[in-house]
């Protein structure tokens, strides 16, 4: 059967593949070849090694700021939105009423996009800052508890769905037998719902820490960066040196590489860490 | 019956919680039938007397952003998109998983690596390719999406068909189907529910894509978060009333899809995390 499917390769593998050779192998090789050249159009590319690199941290602060905005906002997100949401989803497991319209609600945020649900963040806090005569992007605290406000707005129902399924895959003998053991809710929550779940927070975790470094849309809606590129996140930077600044192109690349290398090993160090802490049920 | 008079504590908590969640789309919603300087000065106003304006920011806002055709581009592309990803990728992970070569599991793992690299790192190479391969319009677009969306989407086909029996489809063989016929009668009714979750989780990004067909498409053939993010234009003033009508406007197909398929998009949403 092997030989005659392989046949069909033209059918099956052909369009899927030059769509992502186009779409992404290619832009990528050719992306990592770029870092180390200058460039305005990629065919007037010209050798220059490791010096894009050593720019994206000399020639201005720009990159270490976002690099350092993105950071700050990535931990506080990723630990309010996990926490949140597995909190909502142990209240859903108990037999609370309404639990279906709740889950909408908090679910709903999720599907609007980044430009829309930045906008939105946008009135209300411009809102509130206006009866104190400020404005967003009058100080940068502002623009980074607006992003970090948006993010949990947006995430903690997505991640309360993964936690549901979760704390309901837990086979009830298990909690059974813990009650009959006399075990508190506290032990109950950390000596078995917590291990149980561990699939779900590896996931979740995983899921929270990329879209965090990747934020983009939220971003630009909600502060554009301002005020002075203070509310700036590591995409955004990278875009605004590839689009808003002549002669910067093979930096924004390099900054490009040093941007996907970060969420790379972050990304593989948590799956690592928490697969490991996973148990075999 | 502490667990109940518990439960009605957390009922109460969740019913504030929930009110917090909903407070900022009815706070536009409520904006988008005020006028401009209302919406800076108090937009915690109801839109009562003077602060009224009808319909007025609605038709502004069509007017400037060219909402129905940003909504028609949107549409086309999310929908053709959707379907070559759900069709191809589905064909192409059966094929990972039934022919074994190197070369098939390079194609695996280049895919699955694709997932964590951010958008950021392919953009401009990405785009400068599209803009040479004419690919810069609303049909070559759907390519680059079924290029983007291949690797979340083999992932989870693959990770379902390890799972089918081998035995069915050698009785189809047997039977004198070829692979193609194997694949469309017997293999594809089996993935179905796979199928709808890999349609929706695509849908999801998709449909909110805005850096993507911003850079590939730019304003010929805006879709909706592009017409959004033109409102606030250059260095001009942006018209509040217009922007505030716009994200209503975003917002309903959201609103409408998700009700009309709520019950999918849960279960892809715990699905696609079992397979991650």
């Amino acid at each position: 059967m092997n030989r005659t499917v392989r046949r069909y390769f033209p059918i099956f593998v052909m369009p899927t593949l030059i769509a992502f050779l186009i779409a992404f192998a290619v832009p990528f090789v050719l992306g990592v070849l770029l870092s180390f050249t200058e460039f305005r159009t990629v065919s007037d590319a010209t050798f220059v090694g490791f010096s894009n690199y050593i720019r994206a941290f000399k020639d201005d602060r720009l990159f270490l700021d976002a690099l350092w905005f993105t950071v700050k906002f990535s931990v506080i997100s990723v630990i309010g939105i996990n926490v949140i949401a597995f909190i909502l989803a142990m209240l859903f497991t108990r037999d609370i009423p309404g639990t279906n319209f709740f889950r909408t609600v908090f679910f709903m945020p999720n599907l609007i996009g980044g430009i829309v649900l930045g906008y939105i963040w946008q009135v209300i806090i411009n809102g509130v800052l206006y009866k104190f005569g400020y404005s967003i992007t009058s100080n940068p605290t502002y623009g980074f508890w607006g992003l970090v406000i948006l993010m949990h707005w947006q995430m903690i129902g997505y991640m309360m769905i993964i936690y549901i399924a979760g704390i309901q895959n837990i086979p009830t003998d298990i909690l059974e037998a813990a009650r009959v053991d006399g075990a508190n809710a506290f032990t109950t929550l950390f000596r078995i719902t917590i291990p149980s779940v561990m699939p779900s927070i590896t996931i979740c975790l995983f899921l929270t820490i990329t879209n965090s470094f990747k934020l983009f849309d939220q971003n630009l809606a909600l502060t554009a960066g301002a005020p002075a590129n203070r509310t700036q996140m590591l995409a955004l930077d990278i875009y605004n040196t590839f689009y808003s600044r002549t002669g910067y192109e093979g930096v924004g690349q390099a900054k490009a590489v040093i941007f996907f290398i970060i969420v790379a090993v972050i990304a593989l160090l948590q799956l690592n860490l928490t697969r490991r802490k996973e148990v075999e049920s | 019956m502490g667990r109940k008079i518990l439960n009605s504590i957390f009922f109460v908590l969740l019913l504030a919680f929930a009110a917090a969640f909903i407070f900022p789309v009815a706070v536009v919603l409520i904006n988008s039938f005020k006028t401009k300087f209302s919406i800076t000065e108090s937009p915690f106003t109801l839109p009562l007397g003077s602060y009224f304006v009808g319909l007025a920011n609605y038709t502004e806002g069509i007017r400037s952003t060219g909402f129905p055709s940003a909504f028609g581009w949107s549409l086309f592309i999310t929908v053709f998109s959707i379907a070559a990803i759900t069709v191809f990728t589905s064909m192409t992970a059966w094929y990972i998983v039934r022919v074994k070569t190197k070369f098939t599991s390079v194609l695996y793992y280049s895919l699955v690596f694709s997932m964590i690299v951010p958008f950021q790192m392919v953009m401009f190479t990405m785009s400068k390719i599209a803009n040479v391969m004419h690919l810069d319009n609303p049909l070559g677009i759907i390519l680059i999406y079924l290029g983007f969306g291949a690797g979340l989407s083999v992932f989870m086909y693959s990770g379902f068909i390890k799972t089918v029996p081998l035995g069915i489809e050698e009785a189809a063989t047997i039977d004198g189907c070829t692979p193609l016929q194997t694949y469309w009668q017997v293999v594809f009714p089996i993935l179905k529910p796979t199928a709808i979750t890999v349609a929706i989780l695509n849908t999801m990004w998709i449909w909110n894509d805005y850096l993507l067909p911003y850079l590939v498409i730019g304003s010929d053939y805006k879709t909706i978060p592009i017409a959004v993010q033109y409102l606030k234009g250059g260095y001009g003033s942006v018209d509040m009333g217009a922007m505030m009508a716009m994200l209503v406007l975003s917002i309903i197909p959201v609103v409408v899809f998700y009700l009309s398929s709520q019950k999918y998009i849960i279960k892809g949403v715990a699905a696609g995390a079992v397979k991650g």
